[in-house]
């Protein structure tokens, strides 16, 4: 399984990246959006920066970066495995399925495997719930998961 | 030979199932044997139980196999696939499908059919029609034709969509906006991803009527972050309709200018609501507003917006192509037109159903879904995403039309019918249904943002077995102040999956059930 590929946070990068970012209408969203697509995460040091930008208080920036689930404070595990735990995806047997996946992880939710290669978080609804249970690695979705193909999906994340 | 031709669904759903992988390995197979092959990317047709369903062009048309594993792939071309020979995956014309046979397809007419990519394939569909006729008729004409043809949004609300272009038409105002509603949170929809990832163009064209008609000059698509997919075709599509002059300065050479910009959304449910995404998009905490003031008089940088669900704006151009009366044909009631139904969860026949309103529910879950996918019966379906109430076998003669539902203590939100069979705790998705509300609100009304807390608290005493009676009382009574006092439809309409469950099963919450 391809590893995401995040840079390591850089200031100069950061300011690069938010400059550019900037040039929206409304631009608070994109530029955190851009800014975790870059370092995988929202590090600390960028909020004043982002607030100098958008002639904001840093306490504004933390405001709406703390208000969407998406946004992190902290570097992820390698991969990022989120699974629906909506009702469509319920209806098809997902929480016994969820139940297998923290016991072969032995995490929780919202946990990172201790060698940090898996971080595990729920997700409402990826629009796959004809193809449920579902789930996204990384970005990429998967449909019709069940005890095996999740299982495989897991031992190939950790692998890599 | 003529080139071998295949189509390719690459939608998320199509994707999930690993079209992807069996289209490499169909390449491979065909590279093996010399045979040159155009794969052309479609959508999907949205018969997700046979995804990856895969299209060959014949002399006699197109033939459809499905669903193809990466497994089946050595064995279908060997057997003739490309000439539509037989095999035990073999569909026949997708059209001829029943499912497919027995719905109007207004909306979803081109979706996994064109080339998802190609402006020139849109054309030869019968893309750019209406916006043809929207610039022939001129801005107040085309409102009053979506007017005419009884279009109401498709997002949940149900409000008609005319009479808010006419509101935004009316506001005068340098700058105005459209905003395109693709945050698409409801459990168990997907009509919307469909659209975007299969054909891009009829929301392109959809939106770039409604900005000609009433006076904006630029549109943003709100997508949530959960389609990464969606964001991807979505973006190419408006590259390419820039590039060819439908987007921009004189858009479609009407003279008006008109350009899109997509944003993305961050894991928020509640930014599907109208003004909470206004807010989202202006960089701000996505809070719901109070109103007034009507986005369509003071919307997004307090400019006059027009807000509309990807299927609203999606359905004018074949509206504006055909007519508000032939629109007006399908329907009943209030409820004119097409509406593509979205079979999901524990469902037989998975798929995206466009039909005028007016079926009832049993003939969706029982005829057209096949009852359940795992054999059992069905015991609940919970309609219109998760704020949508929860039906037990004894309601299914009500017809899916917005007042029928309503009447019943239900509603039809966005079109999604989720199928439970009898294994399902009704007691458990109702704690669900308010823990959803807990973690997804926005915090601004008191009722909604503790009283779902109290309500998970509640239901978990009645799962326990703790004062049952008194508790169940207690939990209608929290549901009544979240009814009455929430500013928006999340905490206010959280009641309806709660209370319906509770009402429709007592019997899950160890509760006795009350004699009818
Ligand atoms: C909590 C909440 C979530 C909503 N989510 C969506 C959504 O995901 N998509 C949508 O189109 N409308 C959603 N709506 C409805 C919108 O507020 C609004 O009615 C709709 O975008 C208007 O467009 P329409 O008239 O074309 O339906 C939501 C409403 C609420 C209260
Ligand atoms: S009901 Fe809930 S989500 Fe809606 S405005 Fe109030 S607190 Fe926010
Ligand atoms: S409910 Fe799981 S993908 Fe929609």
């Amino acid at each position: 399984m391809p590893v995401p590929n995040y840079e390591p946070w850089d200031e100069t990068r950061a300011a690069e990246v938010i400059a550019e970012a900037a040039k929206q209408d409304g631009a608070c969203m994109p530029i955190l959006h851009a800014v975790q697509r870059t370092f995988g995460y929202v590090p600390e040091e960028a909020l004043p920066m982002i607030a100098q930008t958008l002639n904001l208080s840093r306490a504004d920036v933390y405001g709406v970066f703390s208000f969407y689930h998406d946004f992190r404070h902290e570097r992820a595990g390698r991969h990022v495995m989120k699974l629906c735990r909506a009702e469509a995806c319920q209806a098809m047997g997902a929480d016994a399925l969820h139940k297998h996946a923290r016991d072969k992880l032995q995490i929780g939710w919202g946990e990172t495997t201790a060698d940090g290669k898996v971080t595990l978080e729920p997700v409402y609804c990826l629009g796959l719930c004809a193809c449920a249970p579902s789930g996204m690695i990384d970005g990429k979705v998967y449909g019709g998961l069940d005890n095996a193909k999740l299982g495989k999906l897991i031992d190939r994340a950790r692998a890599a | 030979m003529s080139q071998a031709k295949l189509y390719i669904p690459r939608d998320a759903g199509a994707l999930g199932l690993g079209s992807s992988d069996v289209e490499m390995a169909m390449i491979a197979a065909l590279k093996k044997r010399n045979i040159d092959a155009d794969f052309v990317h479609t959508g999907s047709r949205g018969l997700y139980w046979l995804e990856p369903m895969i299209e060959v062009a014949t002399p006699q048309g197109r033939i459809a196999y499905g669903p193809v594993t990466v497994d089946d792939v050595e064995e279908l071309v060997a057997a003739g696939m490309l000439d539509g020979k037989p095999h035990r995956l073999r569909l026949g014309k997708p059209e001829e499908l029943p499912f497919l046979k027995h719905q109007s397809r207004l909306t979803f007419a081109r979706c996994g059919i064109v080339d998802r990519n190609s402006l020139d394939d849109y054309r030869a569909h019968s893309g750019w029609v209406g916006l043809e006729k929207a610039l022939s008729l001129g801005p107040a004409a085309t409102v009053d034709l979506v007017t005419k043809s009884g279009l109401r949004g498709r997002g949940g609300a149900g409000f008609p969509t005319g009479i808010k272009w006419k509101t935004v038409l009316d506001t005068p105002g340098a700058q105005k906006y459209i905003v395109c509603n693709a945050d698409e949170g409801d459990s168990g929809t997907y009509a919307d991803r469909m659209i975007m990832e299969g054909d891009p163009f009829t929301l392109i064209e959809g939106m770039t009527i409604a900005g000609v008609s009433v006076g904006a000059t630029k549109g943003f698509i709100y997508i949530r972050s959960e389609y990464p997919h969606s964001i991807y075709v979505m973006q190419r599509a408006i590259d390419r309709a820039r590039k060819a002059g439908v987007l921009g300065a004189d858009a479609f050479g009407s003279g008006k200018a008109f350009d899109l910009d997509i944003r993305e959304g961050a894991g928020a449910y509640v930014c599907g609501e109208e003004t909470s995404m206004l807010d989202s998009i202006e960089g701000k905490r996505g809070q719901v507003r109070a109103k007034p003031p009507l986005p369509a008089h003071k919307g997004l940088f307090g400019k006059p917006t027009v807000i509309n669900n990807v299927i609203s704006l999606a359905s004018v151009p074949w509206i504006l192509a055909n007519g508000a009366e032939a629109y007006m044909n399908f329907g009943m009631g209030r409820s004119r037109g097409t509406m593509p139904i979205q079979l999901a969860g524990n469902v037989r026949y998975r798929g995206l159903f466009e039909t005028g309103f007016g079926l009832t529910l049993g003939e969706i879950v029982d005829d057209i879904g096949g009852g359940t996918a795992s054999g059992r019966p069905v015991r609940a379906v919970q309609v219109g995403g998760p704020l949508g109430a929860y039906f037990p076998r004894n309601l299914f003669d009500t017809p899916f039309d917005i007042e029928a539902f309503t009447a019943k203590g239900g509603l039809i939100g966005h079109g999604g019918v989720v199928v439970f069979d009898d294994t399902v705790d009704m007691a458990k998705m109702a704690r669900f249904a308010m823990e959803f509300c807990s973690i997804e609100s926005c915090g601004k009304c008191t009722p909604c943002r503790i009283g779902s807390v109290r309500g998970v608290e509640t239901i978990d005493k009645i799962i326990k077995g703790e004062r049952r009676e008194a508790n169940a009382a207690l939990l209608a009574d929290l549901c009544d102040t979240m009814k009455f006092g929430s500013l928006c439809a999340l905490g206010g309409f959280v009641p309806y999956p709660v209370m319906s469950a509770l009402t429709h099963f007592p019997e899950d919450f160890g509760l006795v059930r009350k004699a009818a």
